[in-house]
């Protein structure tokens, strides 16, 4: 094992820049860092000026996620020694405007994430529920949207997919994986109000499924799976429509 | 936003733009852009199915015309590559299927294992119908 690894590391300066640059970094190369580890070094030792986000450095957080070797990666579950001998290169997460140096602009996400309703819709109003009472669901009820609230909105999966690069106007797959997550949920009966904003124009129907959103998903949520399952559920509910247009949805 | 002692500014930055070769950087793009290629050749064989059923209906003669025309070169070569990507069609649409339907029996989901046997099996035994009617 060498003792030092290059890292490439993209720069962007609004002040002065008018696109990103490259700069170089030795850092030591040791078999418990990660690229995280590597990118502090330079912040505490090297260049100070260097910007990025992270916080818990245990793939918790969400907030680390940078592309590495073109790859969306939380950078904190990234470890240096398995892109031995390097250089690594290391750019801000892509698909997103670039705020400074390794930081993007999440606005975006911010603002499609509450139009999915990411909270319990009840039945009855809860305000009116003594505090003790519980609701209760079987191993297998919340076995069936257990995957889907394990995110971490890291936003790995927009940065992989290309249908949100060519067009950033699709919702997503993080939130269509949350919109899934709550239809779910034993407790919930969103679901028609979900379906109404994810068959808009922005919706489910932009996705023409890649999948690369399910193959870099850090927390194995599979929000590749919750589209093409809304999918098959509008269709269903067209149909059903069309032959009982009485019925209730 | 107030940088200290300044001027409001707008919030500038950089905005990455996707290249129009973005499928060609990474393999599994690569296979989704071939898997989304295939449906033109599934169309192909369509018509070839709906020409050679025409002819047939046709008579004989018409019949004769068509095998002459369906064993030309170029339709061979259109066929064989059409038949490769029908392969992939089936092979890689086969493999998405569990993600798309999730299955739950008693309570607990199906493994996606069974669902793609599910359907090789599905092709097979259609396959075998179909092979059954033709030589008998
Ligand atoms: S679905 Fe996965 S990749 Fe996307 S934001 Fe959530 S945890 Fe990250
Ligand atoms: S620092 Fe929290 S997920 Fe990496």
């Amino acid at each position: 094992m060498a003792d030092s690894i290059q890292l490439r590391v993209s720069r962007f300066r609004p002040e002065t820049d008018s696109a990103p640059r490259w700069q170089e970094y030795d850092v030591p190369l040791r078999k418990e860092w990660t690229v995280l580890d590597g990118l502090n070094h330079v912040k505490n030792e090297v260049d100070t000026t260097l910007s990025f986000r992270w916080s818990c450095r245990m793939g918790i957080c969400g907030s680390c996620g940078m592309n590495v070797e073109g790859e969306p990666k939380l950078t904190c579950g990234t470890f240096l020694s398995d892109y031995e001998p390097g250089p690594i290169t290391i750019e801000p997460l892509a698909n997103f405007p670039v705020v400074r140096d390794l930081v993007v602009d999440l606005t975006d996400f911010m603002e499609k994430l509450p139009r999915i309703k990411p909270w319990i819709i009840p039945k009855e109003d809860h305000g009116n529920v003594e505090p003790d009472v519980e609701f209760l669901q079987t191993p297998g009820q919340l076995d069936a949207y257990r995957q889907f609230s394990m995110c971490i909105n890291c936003m790995l999966c927009y940065a992989a997919c290309p249908v949100y690069g060519l067009d950033p106007e699709f919702i997503g797959p993080a939130a269509i994986a949350l919109a899934e997550r709550y239809d779910l949920d034993s407790r919930d009966i969103g679901s028609p109000e979900r379906m109404d904003v994810l068959i808009q124009h922005d919706g489910i129907w932009g996705c023409t499924f890649v999948g690369e959103c399910t193959r870099v998903c850090p927390k194995h949520v599979d929000p590749a799976s919750a589209i093409q399952r809304y999918k098959l559920k509008a269709a269903l509910g067209t149909v059903k429509a069309f032959l009982l247009p009485r019925g209730a949805r | 936003m107030t940088p200290s002692g300044g001027t409001p500014t707008d919030l500038r930055v950089y905005r990455p733009r996707l290249s129009t070769w973005w499928w060609t950087r990474k393999r599994t793009y690569f296979v989704f852009v071939m898997r989304e290629l295939s449906s033109i050749f599934i169309a192909w064989f369509v018509v070839y199915l709906l020409l050679l059923v025409y002819a047939v209906g046709q008579g004989e003669a018409a019949y004769r015309r068509f095998l002459d025309w369906a064993s030309s070169p170029w339709v061979t070569v259109v066929n064989v590559v059409a038949l490769v990507f029908v392969l992939l069609h089936t092979v890689t649409w086969f493999n998405l299927t569990p993600q798309a339907m999730s299955v739950r029996v008693m309570d607990r989901a199906v493994p996606s294992f069974h669902i793609i046997a599910g359907q090789y099996t599905g092709l097979v035994v259609v396959s075998g119908f179909v092979f059954w009617l033709v030589t008998r």
